[in-house]
C-alpha cells in the first residue's frame, strides 16, 4: 500500500505489463486461461487506476503523483512520470476503454489467444505511457513502444487487407516519429547551449526554454513535432492510414484506436505543440491559421467522405477525421474554452466512437459483414440493440443532454472568439454529421427487414450490455452534468493559456466571467482582425453569418456558464 | 588451466614487456595451431571438441586482454612504436573475442548439419581473430596491413568452406577476387603514405627521434601536417586508402561483393563477416582517419559524406527487393555502415572533432554485432536438412512452429530498424544527436528518414514469420542446440539490455575514446 502511494503512476503503468508477463507464462493450448486473465488484467488496471479519481487534486496547477528517477545519466534521461487533469482524464479513458475492448474481444477471438491478449496489454503500457510521461526520452520510447502490438493487433486479427492496413499504419506514424526524434533531439541540444545547463530531457523544463530561440529554430522544431501528432490524430491531409486501419483491426483493436491512440496526436498538440507554437506573432498567426484550415476541411472532407461509403466501420472510421477536426481546432483557438472542450471532446469520442465500433462488433460478430446494404431493419430483432445504437449515434452526433454535444458546443464557443467564419464553417461539420450518422441508423436499423438472414438476429447478450452499458452511462454522465470535468480542466488550461496567449487573459478580463457574452465579443475583434481570413465563403455567408451569431450567443454564455461553474 | 596461464605468461615474460602486449593475439594463434594438430586425432563424431578448444582459445585471449586493461588508460607502445594497447585497442579486442565466441557457439551445429565439420573453420576463425586484432592495435601501417590479410585470407577459406556447395564456390571467388583487388588499392594508398613520410624533413621542432620507423602513424601524422591538406599527393594516398577500406566495410559503391558472399557463404560465416570483419576494418579505418589523417581531414570528410549518403541510399532501398533473408541482411548491413560513417561525418567536425559521434560509432558497433548475429542465428536455426532456409518464404509462420525463435527475430529486427527500447534504437540516437550537434541538419533528416524503409523490410521479415500461415503445418519445430540458445540468449540480453539500460555501454563506449595518443610525441 505504501509503494502503492508513493508510485501510484507506476503501478498503473506496468500492472498490464505484469499481466503479459502472467500470460507469457500460460500454456499455449489453454482453452480459458488466457482470455480470462487477460480481462483479469485489464480490470485490474482500471481499479489501480480508480484511486485518481478521489486522490487528484483538481486545485494544484502542475503535475502530480510526480515520480523521478535517475535512468541514463550520461544523457540526462530521467524515468520521470505525472500527470495534470489533462493527462489524468486521458489516462482514466485508457484504462477505461481497455478493460472494455478486451471483454469485447472475449468471443471475436478465436484464433492465437494467447499472442492477442499480450499485445493488448502492452498496448496498454504503451499509451499509458505517453501521457504520464515528462521526460522526452521515455516518451519517445513509449510512442514507438506502442507501434507494435497495434501492427500485430491489425495484421494477425484483421479481416481481408489486414497485412496492407497493418504495414501502413506503421510506417505513416514512423514518418511522424522520427521527425519528433529530430526535433527531440533540436530541443535537447539548443536548449543545452541556450541555458548553458547540464543536457536534460525533462519536459517542462525544455519546453520554458523555447521562448529563447531564434524565431526559425521554433518554427522548425513546431513543424518538426507538428507531424507526428498531425499523423496520430490524423488531420487532413494526413488521414489516409486510419480508414484502413481502423476498418481492418478487429472490434477491440479500432476501439482502442479510434478511443486513445488517436488522443495521442490531439495529447501531443496539446502538451507539446502549444508550448512551441513561435513567440512572434506573424509566424504564429501563420501556423495557427493553417492549423485551423486544416482542422476545417478535415471536418468537412470527413463528414463528406462518409456519406459515401457503404461499409459501417469505414463510415465510422472515417467520422473520427471529422470529429478529432474539431478536437484539434477547439486546441489551436487558443483560448481557453476551446481547449478545455478539445479536451472533452476527446474523452467523448473515445465514448462515443467507441460505442460504435462496439456496436459494428455487436453486427459482425453476428452476421460477418460490415456492408450496410445487407443489414435493414434490424430495430424489430434486436430492440434493446437498436435503443443502444441509438443513444450511441446520438452522443456522436452532438445532441444536447449527451456528451457530444458538451464538446462541440465549448469548441465552438472558442472558435467563434477567433472567427466567425471558422465557426461557420464548423457548424457544417455538425449538420452533416448528423446527416450522415442518422442516414447510416435510418438503412441499418429501420423499415422491414429485407434481408433474410436478419430475421433471428439475436439481441445483446450479457457480455455484450457490459461493455456498452457503462459507454452509455458515461454518455449521460457527461451530457448532464460536466461539470467534474471542467473542475478537472481548468487549472491545466489555464496554465497553458497564460503559457502560450497571455495577452488572453490581459485582453478578456477572465475575472469576471459572468459578463460572459461581452467577453467573448470583445475578444473577437482583435482576433479576426489579426487572422488572416482565408476561406471565402461567397454567396452563402451571409445565411452561415446569421446562423452562427446565433450560435454565438448560445454558445458564448453556455460556455461562460460553464467555466464560471467550474471556477466556484 | 591456470597452470598453463601462468606457463605463458612466463613465456612472455622471457621475452619482455613486448610479448605480454600481444599476449591475446599470441593465444588465439596458438591454439588455432593447436586445433589443427588435434583434428587429426578427432573421429569424425568428435569434431566439436574443436569448437571447445576454440572457446577457450578465446577465453583466454579474453583474459589476457582484462589484464592488459590494468595497465592504465594511457597507450602503451611495443616493437619499436608498431603495436600499440589503448582503451580503443582493448574495446575492439573485446567486440572481436564476443563475436568470434558467438559465431563458434553457433557453427557447431549449422557444420554438422551441412556435413562440413572440419577442425581448420575454428582454427581460421581464430587466426582470422587475430588478424582483426592486430588492425585495432596495429600503429604501423605494415603491421595494419599483415593484420588486415591475415583476416582477409581466412575469410577466403572461410567463405568457400561448404565446398560441395556452387553458391558457396562461387561467393569466395567473387571475395577474393574484389578483395584482392581491394586489398592492392590499400596496398597502394599505403606506400604512398610511406613514400609522403619518407619524404618529410621531421627535423624541425618537435620533430620525432630518428630510428621511427617511417611507416608508424606518428610519422605518418606528422608528415600529413607538414604537407597539409589540398596536397595532390596526400589527396592520392587519401582517396586510395579510403576506397580500399571502403571495399573492406561494405560501404558504396565498392559493396557489389557483399550480398553475393553474404548468400554464398555459410551462415555462421556471414554473420561474421558483417560483424567481425566489418568491425575490424572500421577499427583500422578510425585509427587512421581519426588519429593519422586529421591534419588533412578537410580533403576527405565531404567524400565520406557523400559514401555515407550513398550507402544509406542504396542499401536501404535495394534491400526492399530481397527475396532471400541473407541477402537481405547484406543490403541492410550497408545502410548500417551508411549510418557509421554518418557519426564519423559528425565526429570530424568542428576544431576538435565531436565526441557524441565516435561515442555513436562505438556503441553502435558494438550493438550491431549483437543484434545481426542473433539476426543470423535466427536463420541458421531454420537450417535443416534439405531446407536452407534462408528465403523469406521459409520463415512463414514461425511463430507456430517456434514461437521462441519468432519473438527473438522480432526483437532483433526491431532493433536494427532502431525502434526504442531496443538497442538499435540508441546507437542511431547518438548518430543522430551527434549530426544535430554539428549541424548536418540534412543529413539528419536523411538518416532518420531512412529508418521508415529499414523499418519496412524488416518488417517483411517479421510479417512471413508472424502473420503468414506456415506451408506446411505439419513441419518439425526446428531444434534449437545448446551452442545456439547460448549465442541467442546472450545476443538477446545485450540487444535488450543496452536499449532499456543502456548506461553500463556508453560508459564502456566513452572509456574506448581515449582516442589514440601518439607514442612519440606530437
Amino acid at each position: 500500500m505504501e509503494f502503492y502511494n508513493n508510485h501510484t503512476l507506476t503501478v498503473i503503468l506496468f500492472t498490464p505489463l505484469v499481466g503479459a508477463l502472467v500470460l507469457l507464462l500460460v500454456p499455449r493450448d489453454s482453452e480459458n486461461g488466457h482470455r480470462v486473465l487477460g480481462n483479469l488484467f485489464a480490470l485490474l488496471g482500471f481499479l489501480v487506476s480508480l484511486p485518481l479519481v478521489w486522490r487528484f487534486n483538481v486545485g494544484i496547477p502542475g503535475y502530480q503523483f510526480r515520480e523521478s528517477a535517475n535512468w541514463i545519466p550520461s544523457i540526462g534521461a530521467h524515468y520521470t512520470l505525472g500527470i495534470d487533469g489533462i493527462s489524468f482524464l486521458l489516462v482514466m479513458l485508457t484504462t477505461f476503454l481497455g478493460g472494455i475492448s478486451i471483454l469485447s474481444s472475449w468471443s471475436a477471438i478465436k484464433m492465437r489467444r494467447k499472442e492477442y491478449y499480450i499485445l493488448f496489454l502492452l498496448l496498454q503500457v504503451g499509451m499509458l505511457g505517453v501521457f504520464m510521461s515528462l521526460d522526452f526520452f521515455l516518451f519517445y520510447l513509449f510512442w514507438e513502444v506502442m507501434l507494435v502490438p497495434m501492427y500485430f493487433l491489425i495484421g494477425v486479427w484483421g479481416s481481408d487487407r489486414r497485412l496492407y492496413a497493418a504495414i501502413k499504419f506503421f510506417l505513416y506514424t514512423l514518418v511522424g516519429s522520427v521527425l519528433m526524434l529530430l526535433a527531440i533531439l533540436a530541443l535537447y541540444y539548443r536548449a543545452h547551449e541556450v541555458t548553458g545547463q547540464p543536457f536534460t530531457f525533462d519536459i517542462p523544463t525544455l519546453l520554458a526554454v523555447v521562448p529563447q530561440f531564434s524565431t526559425v529554430l521554433q518554427v522548425y522544431l513546431f513543424w518538426g513535432f507538428f507531424f507526428a501528432f498531425a499523423i496520430k490524430v490524423p488531420m487532413f491531409p494526413f488521414h489516409t492510414w486510419l480508414p484502413d486501419a481502423h476498418t481492418e483491426a478487429p472490434t477491440a483493436g479500432s476501439v482502442i484506436l479510434a478511443g486513445v491512440l488517436l488522443k495521442m496526436g490531439t495529447y501531443g498538440f496539446i502538451r507539446f505543440s502549444l508550448p512551441l507554437l513561435p513567440t512572434d506573432p506573424t509566424a504564429r498567426h501563420k501556423i495557427v491559421t493553417i492549423l485551423i484550415v486544416l482542422s476545417l476541411i478535415g471536418i468537412i472532407y470527413g463528414a463528406l467522405v462518409c456519406m459515401m461509403q457503404k461499409d459501417m466501420k469505414k463510415l465510422i472510421a472515417y467520422s473520427s477525421v471529422s470529429h478529432l477536426g474539431f478536437c484539434t481546432l477547439g486546441i489551436f483557438a487558443l483560448n481557453p474554452q476551446g481547449l478545455a472542450g478539445s479536451v472533452i471532446q476527446q474523452i467523448n469520442h473515445g465514448i462515443s466512437t467507441g460505442a460504435l465500433f462496439l456496436i459494428v462488433g455487436v453486427l459482425y460478430e453476428r452476421r460477418h459483414t460490415r456492408l450496410i446494404s445487407e443489414y435493414g431493419g434490424l430495430s424489430t430483432p434486436m430492440p434493446n440493440f437498436a435503443a443502444v445504437y441509438m443513444i450511441a449515434t446520438l452522443s456522436s452526433l452532438g445532441l444536447p443532454l449527451l456528451n457530444g454535444f458538451i464538446g462541440e458546443f465549448t469548441i465552438l464557443s472558442g472558435i467563434f472568439q477567433v472567427s466567425l467564419r471558422f465557426a461557420a464553417w464548423a457548424v457544417i461539420g455538425i449538420v452533416l454529421g448528423a446527416a450522415y450518422l442518422l442516414w447510416l441508423y435510418q438503412r441499418v436499423m429501420f423499415g422491414p427487414v429485407t434481408n433474410p438472414a436478419n430475421e433471428h438476429l439475436p439481441d445483446l447478450n450479457m457480455r455484450e450490455y457490459a461493455t456498452l452499458i457503462p459507454l452509455v452511462i458515461l454518455a449521460f454522465w457527461i451530457g448532464i452534468y460536466p461539470k467534474p470535468l471542467f473542475t478537472v480542466l481548468e487549472q491545466p488550461v489555464h496554465q497553458i493559456m497564460t503559457q502560450v496567449n497571455p495577452d488572453y487573459y490581459k485582453t478578456a478580463g477572465i475575472s469576471a466571467p459572468q459578463n460572459g457574452q461581452q467577453v467573448a465579443r470583445q475578444t473577437e475583434q482583435p482576433a479576426v482582425a489579426a487572422l488572416p481570413t482565408p476561406l471565402e465563403s461567397k454567396t452563402s455567408l451571409a445565411k452561415v453569418e446569421t446562423v452562427g451569431s446565433k450560435y454565438l450567443a448560445l454558445a458564448s454564455s453556455g460556455a461562460a456558464n460553464i467555466l464560471a461553474g467550474g471556477n466556484r | 588451466m591456470s597452470a598453463i596461464l601462468d606457463f605463458l605468461h612466463r613465456l612472455s615474460g622471457l621475452f619482455g614487456q613486448d610479448f605480454f602486449l600481444i599476449l591475446p593475439e599470441m593465444e588465439l594463434a596458438l591454439f588455432g595451431l593447436a586445433i589443427l594438430l588435434l583434428d587429426y586425432l578427432l573421429s569424425a563424431k568428435e569434431k566439436a571438441f574443436n569448437a571447445v578448444v576454440a572457446m577457450f582459445g578465446v577465453g583466454f585471449s579474453g583474459y589476457s586482454l582484462y589484464r592488459l586493461r590494468a595497465l592504465g588508460p594511457d597507450a602503451i607502445g611495443g616493437f619499436g612504436g608498431s603495436i600499440i594497447v589503448d582503451p580503443f585497442f582493448l574495446y575492439f579486442g573485446l567486440i572481436f573475442l564476443v563475436a568470434t565466441a558467438l559465431v563458434i557457439l553457433i557453427s557447431v551445429r549449422y557444420l554438422q548439419i551441412e556435413d562440413e565439420h572440419h577442425g581448420e573453420y575454428y582454427a581460421l576463425l581464430l587466426f582470422a581473430t587475430v588478424g582483426m586484432m592486430f588492425m585495432a592495435g596495429g600503429y604501423d601501417l605494415i603491421v595494419q596491413f599483415v593484420g588486415l590479410e591475415t583476416m582477409a585470407l581466412s575469410f577466403y577459406i572461410l567463405t568457400g568452406f561448404l565446398r560441395h556447395q556452387r553458391r558457396s564456390n562461387e561467393a569466395a571467388v567473387k571475395y577474393l577476387l574484389l578483395g584482392a583487388f581491394s586489398s592492392g588499392l590499400l596496398a597502394y594508398g599505403f606506400s604512398l603514405l610511406y613514400g609522403i613520410s619518407a619524404m618529410a624533413d621531421l627535423s624541425g621542432p618537435g620533430g620525432l627521434p630518428l630510428q621511427v620507423p617511417r611507416t608508424n602513424l606518428d610519422v605518418v601524422r606528422t608528415a600529413l601536417a607538414l604537407r597539409g591538406p589540398a596536397d595532390l599527393l596526400v589527396m592520392l594516398a587519401v582517396v586510395t586508402v579510403s576506397a580500399g577500406l571502403f571495399f573492406k566495410v561494405a560501404a558504396v559503391p565498392f559493396h557489389q561483393w557483399a550480398p553475393d558472399v553474404y548468400e554464398g557463404a555459410p551462415t555462421s560465416i556471414s554473420a561474421y563477416v558483417s560483424v567481425a570483419s566489418k568491425t575490424a576494418s572500421f577499427a583500422l579505418l578510425l585509427r587512421l582517419f581519426l588519429y593519422a589523417f586529421w591534419p588533412v581531414r578537410a580533403d576527405w570528410v565531404g567524400i565520406i559524406g557523400v559514401v555515407a549518403v550513398a550507402s544509406l541510399t542504396v542499401g536501404n532501398l535495394a534491400a526492399i527487393t530481397q527475396s532471400n533473408v541473407k541477402r537481405l541482411l547484406a543490403y541492410s548491413s550497408i545502410s548500417h555502415v551508411g549510418y557509421i560513417l554518418l557519426g564519423l561525418v559528425a565526429a570530424l567536425s568542428g576544431p576538435d572533432g565531436n565526441e557524441t559521434g565516435l561515442k555513436g560509432i562505438a556503441f553502435y558497433l558494438f550493438v550491431y554485432a549483437f543484434m545481426t548475429i542473433g539476426a543470423f542465428t535466427i536463420v541458421i536455426v531454420l537450417r535443416r536438412q534439405g531446407l536452407i532456409g534462408d528465403e523469406i518464404e521459409d520463415l512463414n509462420g514461425l511463430i507456430q512452429r517456434s514461437p521462441t525463435a519468432a519473438v527473438l527475430l522480432l526483437i532483433f529486427m526491431l532493433s536494427l530498424a532502431g525502434i526504442p527500447p531496443l538497442a538499435g534504437f540508441v546507437g542511431k540516437y547518438y548518430i543522430l544527436l551527434a549530426l544535430i550537434q554539428t549541424q548536418h541538419y540534412y543529413l539528419a533528416l536523411f538518416a532518420a528518414l531512412y529508418i521508415v524503409p529499414a523499418l519496412y523490410y524488416y518488417f517483411r521479415i517479421v510479417a512471413h514469420a508472424w502473420l503468414r500461415e506456415p506451408a506446411n503445418a505439419n513441419d518439425p519445430l526446428p531444434r534449437i542446440s545448446a551452442g545456439q540458445s547460448v549465442a541467442l540468449a546472450a545476443t538477446c540480453a545485450v540487444t535488450i539490455a543496452a536499449g532499456i539500460y543502456p548506461e553500463p555501454f556508453i560508459r564502456l563506449a566513452s572509456y574506448s575514446l581515449v582516442i589514440p595518443a601518439a607514442l612519440f610525441g606530437r
